[in-house]
């Protein structure tokens, strides 16, 4: 994928750049749009940035109405668009297009009603997700999901993506705390999905556009769940001589009837990068670690760590510690929370891989993925949600090195296709992106996407919002003869797909 | 014999003929058929929720109780997958096993309906999303669904989802799926989110508060950290009529005697863990030592079960709607209502009231709705009576979404034949 395709570019309307900003003012403040060469550049990219490109121009809308007027005027003369959040995205969700709009969310950044007594916040989308917890921990409660970016990713792109982070296997992802959002759909119609009550009546459109990548509607307002602080948390540091006897530990604690706040597990290689970094008082001799946080009462915390610290014996751990404090329980994270970083140092980039595979199958995994970083002469270090079965191998190369990037993309998609053989999914927090794409076909065939992209159609009928992005252009499941063609015409022929 | 022979054979001839489709393939192909001459169908599994919605006239009934049957299920893996109208009641027995469960509690509506136990299939469920109490702690249905495979209105096979609780690859259509009556499509594969069964469930009974001390209560309940997992009121009122007998004649559980309202929140958990949370919770919002009683598990366990399965309104002749709201809303709404032609009472602690209506006239069916929407939520008819008084809408038609609700059908059903007009005119 390194020469990556992108949907033709619309030479005409590159042409007539000057007379959109002309119109775009007429919209907007004009220093709410930037379009020079310099001013575009930190907009290339998000958090994959493998690839860049720079935008036709980048706007900054302050209100809902200004992003409806935006979208109206880009539907009139199909323009395309390309929504924003933080830019955390590490899919490239958020990679611009030549021809298209980069519109930027980072301006509706408000906080709007913290409503205690329906247990909810109000918020506009470019407020940050951990300043929903921030806004509302002085009351004791706080925002459940935790995306490791949570200090700067936005909750607009966390609805836009379903984020997903430590805590979901008990908590769920962004999803399951959501009451409702206030969205633009391309055409400039602003509509209001859920809103403070628990379901809603008729389709769920709220569900439909949660991770749907920004294809959909442009969100202006998020209505999150807030909850109340549990008691106590501690965790617990456990290592294994072997990949298999940690994974064996995970099975046996949820067989055991436990769910975790949060259920993460290292190989040796990140075990060794996270603790350089972030000395966190890692087990250096172990193949694989687990960190196991409980919440809830003190007694019951109590309680099930030490029926966690059992299992763990008996599933040959070498090693358990668990936390007396809150510093130390921070601690034991610091250095799994760092895994980004801690791999930037020791190699130029990296690209991370975000497949989710049966638990029971890891270790299967692991020792395809060792196979393959052999073969591809990349190594690879692992993190896994092994709570939800949610796995991230960060894959080493060198971006000064096209061909290094290359190899670290087949590898990357051959992990993958391996996650989807073993029972598992291609994305399960990073969303499709730019990256996955072209491997959609792994998972669905023609009827499934077709059926996802009539969905596209109706909310956004001349595919203006975010195109290229989660559905294959290039020609692989034509390729693999899934594609209906009747009477030599393709369904949506519109749609760039070779 | 073939679809293709069954469709020629004679039961296909008579009118209103009911098909009985035996896998995905057979349902793929009368679909298709119907497809092709553009005949509507309904789509029914063990028909126990069949009443909910607006009544059908279609040309076919295809009725999908023969994909029945558990797939696969992983226990360590927290998932099971089974043909879509396996019982609810076989797919609960399998779990129970390993003490696992669908933890959303699927609704036995069986009692409002029938005045005994319908369990019904996990695809009516799907279809229908409603859940039981500790929704407003665990998600409803449509946050339990991982995958699915189905049929669309064109007979194509589709699926979404996977075995995996945390998936974002596409859209997330088992949403979509979720709660959409069967317009979309007819579901074949469900594969369903489990979870542990918790040791212990203990509740805590305050007796004797009226509404407003109630939806306080609860309120602060909630807002506490005991993690509490079920938050109803049983009102007294109104005792002009039998309700009040019935609820007590339903609940008379050994710990439970007294006759009084009653507001009831339960703990669930590990023994040690849900002693001290309801101590936590006594003494945290002041309950006094002779105002309450705390159902230990067994009776805490038969009292919520018949809280969810509806059995107050076992014996109800007349009209049972259901209201979604915000939590704050609840006691407002609730005191617009004249008290002696309803009977209620409120679930999700303030977030759902199920209420009987005594006389329904479409003045007061208006009006409430347009109560509840003022209130940010929404009103349906669940149980019509017999003598059905004339309703245009069971449901809550949301204006602005409408035309997209139409156009997001045609996608999954172009000529519209999937159960058409179930869930609102024209869709």
């Amino acid at each position: 994928m390194s020469n990556l395709v992108m949907p033709k570019v619309d030479q005409v309307l590159l042409s007539k750049k000057d007379t959109v900003i002309r119109n775009l003012k007429k919209i907007i403040k004009a220093e709410n749009i930037i379009d020079s060469e310099d001013e575009t550049r930190p907009y290339e990219t998000d958090a994959f940035t493998a690839y860049r490109q720079k935008p036709l121009a980048v706007v900054f809308p302050e209100t809902t109405e200004e992003v409806s007027k935006l979208l109206m005027y880009c539907n009139q003369e199909r323009i395309k668009i390309v929504p924003r959040g933080a830019g955390t995205g590490l899919s490239g969700g958020a990679l611009p297009l030549e021809d298209g709009i980069l519109l930027s969310l980072e301006r509706l950044n408000k906080i709007l009603e913290i409503d205690y007594k329906n247990r909810c916040v109000v918020v506009q989308p470019g407020v940050t997700n951990l300043a929903i917890t921030q806004a509302v921990q002085n009351q004791g409660f706080y925002y459940a999901p935790d995306p490791s970016s949570q200090i700067v990713c936005s909750i607009g792109g966390n609805v836009a993506e379903n984020s997903g982070g430590v805590h979901s296997l008990k908590y769920g992802t962004v999803t399951n705390s959501l009451l409702g959002v206030e969205v633009v759909f391309m055409d400039g119609t602003i509509s209001r999905l859920g809103g403070k009550t628990y379901d809603s009546e008729g389709y769920d459109l709220l569900g439909l556009v949660t991770g749907s990548e920004g294809l959909l509607c442009l969100i202006t307002e998020v209505t999150v769940k807030i909850l109340k602080k549990p008691q106590a948390v501690k965790a617990a540091l456990i290592g294994f001589p072997t990949v298999e006897d940690g994974g064996n530990c995970v099975s046996d604690i949820i067989a055991n009837g436990i769910i975790p706040a949060g259920m993460e597990m290292m190989d040796k290689v990140l075990i060794h990068a996270t603790d350089n970094f972030a000395k966190a008082g890692y087990p250096r001799d172990a193949e694989a670690m687990l960190i196991v946080e409980i919440d809830g009462t003190e007694t019951e915390v109590t309680e099930l760590i030490e029926q966690v610290s059992k299992i763990a014996n008996k599933n040959k751990s070498s090693s358990i510690k668990i936390s007396n404090s809150d510093n130390e329980r921070l601690k034991f994270w610091a250095g799994r929370k760092a895994a980004f970083p801690a791999c930037g140092a020791i190699s130029p980039d990296y690209l991370c891989m975000d497949g989710t595979i049966p638990r029971n199958k890891l270790a299967n995994v692991l020792t395809e993925i060792g196979k393959l970083s052999k073969k591809y002469n990349l190594s690879v270090a692992n993190a896994f949600h092994a709570g939800d079965g949610n796995l991230h191998p960060l894959i080493m190369y060198d971006a000064n090195d096209k061909k290094s990037l290359e190899k670290a993309e087949k590898l990357g998609a051959d992990i993958l296709k391996y996650c989807v053989k073993v029972g598992g999914v291609l994305t399960g927090e990073h969303g499709v992106g730019i990256e996955k794409r072209e491997l959609m076909c792994e998972m669905f065939n023609d009827n499934d996407i077709q059926q996802q992209i009539k969905i596209k159609k109706v909310l956004d009928s001349r595919s203006l919002l975010n195109p290229g992005k989660v559905f294959p252009i290039l020609r692989k499941c034509v390729e693999e003869g899934r594609e209906n063609v009747r009477g030599g015409k393709t369904k949506f022929p519109d749609i760039p797909r070779f | 014999m073939s679809a293709e022979e069954k469709q020629n054979s004679q039961t296909y001839q008579g009118s209103n003929s009911i098909e009985h489709p035996e896998n995905e393939k057979d349902v793929s192909e009368y679909i298709r058929r119907f497809y092709k001459s553009g005949i509507s169908l309904e789509l029914i599994g063990s028909g126990s929720k069949r009443k909910i919605g607006k009544p059908l006239q279609c040309e076919k009934i295809l009725n999908l109780s023969k994909l029945s049957g558990i797939i696969e299920y992983l226990p360590t893996e927290l998932y099971i997958k089974v043909r879509a109208c396996t019982p609810i009641n076989q797919i609960e027995e399998e779990l129970k096993k390993n003490k696992q469960q669908l933890v959303f509690e699927p609704i036995d509506f069986g009692y409002l309906f029938l005045g005994k136990s319908d369990y019904g299939t996990a695809a009516g469920h799907v279809a229908c999303n409603i859940s039981g109490p500790r929704r407003f702690k665990v998600g409803s249905v449509r946050d339990h669904v991982i995958g699915f495979r189905g049929v669309n209105g064109k007979g194509e096979i589709i699926k979404s989802g996977g075995n995996v609780v945390k998936n974002v690859t596409g859209y997330d259509l088992c949403k979509l799926i979720c709660g959409s009556y069967g317009t979309l499509a007819a579901l074949t594969e469900i594969t369903f989110k489990v979870l542990p069964t918790p040791n212990e469930s203990e509740t805590l009974v305050v007796l004797n508060l009226n509404l407003d001390s109630a939806a306080d209560l609860l309120a602060k309940a909630l807002s506490s950290s005991n993690d509490v997992s079920g938050a109803v009121f049983l009102p007294n009122e109104p005792q002009s009529n039998d309700y009040v007998a019935n609820v007590e004649e339903i609940f008379s559980l050994n710990d439970l005697k007294h006759a009084s309202s009653y507001t009831a929140i339960r703990i669930e958990g590990p023994k040690n863990s849900v002693d001290e949370r309801i101590q936590n919770i006594i003494s945290e919002l002041n309950v006094k030592n002779n105002d309450n009683s705390i159902l230990k598990t067994y009776q805490s366990e038969i009292f919520w079960k018949k809280v969810k399965n509806l059995e107050i309104f076992s014996s109800a002749k007349n009209n049972v709607a259901r209201i979604v709201l915000p939590p704050s809303y609840c006691t407002q709404l609730l005191h617009h209502l004249e008290p002696s032609k309803f009977r209620y009472y409120v679930d999700w602690g303030g977030a759902l009231i199920w209420l009987e209506i005594c006389e329904l006239t479409e003045k007061i069916f208006e009006d409430i709705r347009k109560k509840v929407v003022q209130c940010g939520g929404h009103i349906s008819m669940i149980k019509l009576s017999d003598y059905l008084p004339y309703v245009e809408e069971v449901f809550t038609v949301n204006k602005n979404l409408y035309n997209i609700s139409q156009n997001i059908k045609k996608s999954f059903d172009p000529k519209k034949i999937l159960n058409p007009g179930k869930m609102y005119t024209g869709i």
